[in-house]
């Protein structure tokens, strides 16, 4: 992790003209641009520059940006709550959609309802953001009108209305979540039903559902577990293109705008932050097999 | 895409000739290799077919399509340029950012991942330590970072591009490398006294590269989107010079009177993605031996 914010440091280092060209204009003197950089620590090695950025990083502050004057702290808690709320109805959702597709593939494998839902998996799985997002506000906001087209209601204005403008960006990142996650279910939910505890359940004379739910989605469940994981850290990034196309106020668009007006401070602290959101998810994915799995609790245990 | 409907009863009829022994591919698998081709033929030869200039109006602004004349069978964009030249020479680019980044990655993550699978020990080490940091970054988030800090440009966004997808191709190569380095001939070179060199080149490598190659439709689809992502925020190439992202970015300010100007491009992105992802299915199911059961 602290290698991954080293990487983040040196990368922006890299950037062909200062920072403090920028700040000062394009008739800037040559002296003026270097006094400004030994007072900002731009002349310093980057391992310097890692060490001093890492120092505030763990006090909380990632700097302040050069253009904004904000804290970059703040401005990424301000916009965090629209990125997490996408990222989780985007999850929420494509686990509502891809759990049933799973157990209706996995029921008879290469049988019609599996062909028809790989058929769909594979359809989602080509429809980008960038693609999905303008197709379907072209034809639920623009042509139905059953959406805004942009814009975004925050929660204190009622949650129907927010419901409503978060729903078609939310969808549009959900899509790809969907199909990924309906493979990796219906293949793992096809390796457990040939379990022996499972023909056993059969042969008691269980219903299909019964044993769907019961027996077989735990056992399976664990791939799926890691994949929504991955895939939510993957989300906060993800969102940057809805952000960006709905005009949202949330972190993707902190850091598109950012980019455009060559903020590199607010990138790097939102890169670095983001990075780190990821690493600890993938932490958190590992504990969360123990809480699923006795077997890999006890085994730890033994 | 009329060329590519036409030519479905084609395949049907040719069909029958594909020898019985080999596992005939499914009709999908047949008209996605025949979008390919369309692609890749009007890719190349962009400026030997009749299109209009990309660059230039020929006519109104946001003119519909029309069969009146050829130019204007798309629609004319916003500003007044014809969508289908504009379609096909972005076809160039998506395509050879794609398959350069792609062919570059697929390269260097084969050498590494092969000296990391087969040399083990602090090169394995070193290797991956690098890998896992950049597989630690989400992949869009990474590629801003990378065009924040240098200006967008072709060589911007191919660095960029090849830098996000190495990781992956790394991982492969090395898992590959793995299991065929603990194979029974690999040790039978060794005792013949044949260097480490050797055999990584001429006993590992061949079994590596199709598993490696067969993941190559697969990660081309993908960075066709990251290229539409970027050029969908504005950081990717610069106008005038179209692709495919870049049309979708600059048509969707007219999505509510012109929907034309977005769906195009999108069309033809999702037809790419989707053939990609198809022959990507097959080759893995074909040529990928840890995939298989």
């Amino acid at each position: 992790m602290l290698f991954v914010t080293f990487v983040v440091v040196a990368l922006l280092s890299l950037a062909p003209g200062s920072p403090a060209a920028v700040i000062l204009g394009e008739n800037a003197t040559p002296e003026a641009v270097a006094a400004l950089e030994a007072n900002l620590g731009l002349d310093d090695p980057v391992w310097m520059q890692w060490l001093h950025w890492l120092q505030g990083a763990v006090t909380g502050d990632f700097g302040t940006s050069l253009v904004t004057n904000q804290g970059v702290l703040d401005s990424i808690v301000e916009r965090l709550p629209v990125t997490l709320e996408l990222a989780v109805l985007a999850q929420l959702m494509a686990l509502i959609i891809s759990i049933p597709m799973a157990f209706a593939a996995a029921r008879r494998p290469g049988k019609i309802a599996d062909r028809s839902a790989n058929f769909v998996t594979s359809i989602l799985l080509s429809l980008p953001a960038f693609v999905a997002a303008p197709l379907f506000v072209y034809f639920f906001a623009v042509q139905l009108g059953w959406f805004p087209v942009t814009g975004w209601t925050p929660l204190g204005d009622g949650i129907g209305a927010n419901l409503q403008s978060a729903f078609l960006p939310a969808f549009c990142v959900a899509l790809i979540e969907v199909a990924s996650l309906q493979r990796i279910l219906r293949s793992d939910l096809i390796t457990t039903l040939r379990e022996d505890y499972v023909v056993a359940a059969r042969a008691k004379g269980l219903g299909g559902a019964y044993i769907m739910l019961r027996h077989a989605f735990r056992p399976s469940s664990f791939s799926l577990v890691t994949v929504a994981a991955i895939g939510f850290g993957r989300l906060l990034g993800g969102t940057i293109i809805v952000e960006a196309f709905f005009s949202l106020p949330g972190v993707g668009q902190l850091v598109s705008n950012a980019v455009n007006s060559r903020d590199l401070i607010t990138v790097q602290g939102v890169v670095a932050f983001i990075a780190i959101i990821y690493v600890l998810l993938n932490t958190l994915v590992d504990v969360g097999y123990g809480m699923l799995d006795p077997r890999v609790r006890l085994a730890g245990a033994r | 895409m009329t060329e590519a409907s036409a030519s479905v009863p084609g395949l049907a009829q040719d069909a029958p000739v594909v020898p019985a022994a080999r596992r005939s591919r499914s009709v999908l698998v047949w008209l996605s290799m025949a979008w390919l081709a369309l692609i890749v033929f009007i890719a190349i030869f962009a400026n030997l077919l009749p299109f209009a200039s990309y660059a230039t109006p020929v006519g109104m602004p946001r003119l519909g399509p029309s069969t009146s004349s050829f130019d204007q069978l798309f629609g004319l964009d916003g500003l007044g340029r014809s969508v289908i030249s504009r379609l096909a020479y972005g076809t160039r680019v998506s395509l050879l950012v794609g398959a350069l980044a792609g062919i570059a990655a697929m390269l260097i993550g084969t050498l590494l991942g092969l000296a990391a699978g087969y040399f083990r020990g602090k090169t394995e080490t070193i290797i991956m330590y690098f890998t896992d940091a950049f597989l630690a970054f989400p992949p869009l988030v990474l590629l801003l970072a990378i065009s924040a800090i240098l200006l967008p440009s072709y060589n911007t966004l191919l660095l960029g591009l090849t830098v996000v997808v190495t990781p992956t191709f790394i991982r492969l190569a090395r898992a590959n490398t793995m299991t065929w380095a603990a194979r029974e001939f690999v040790m039978a070179a060794t005792n013949l006294g044949a260097g480490r060199l050797r055999i990584a080149f001429r006993e590992v490598l061949p079994n590596v590269v199709p598993s490696v190659l067969a993941y190559f439709p697969t990660v081309v689809a993908a960075l066709i989107v990251a290229e539409g992502s970027l050029s969908f925020l504005g950081l990717g190439i610069p106008s005038p010079t179209p692709s495919w992202g870049g049309l979708i970015s600059d048509g969707k300010d007219f999505l509510r009177d012109s929907p034309f100007l977005v769906m195009i491009p999108s069309v033809a992105i999702f037809l790419t993605v989707f053939a990609l992802n198809q022959v990507g299915d097959w080759a893995r199911a074909k040529f990928d031996v840890t995939a298989r059961d």
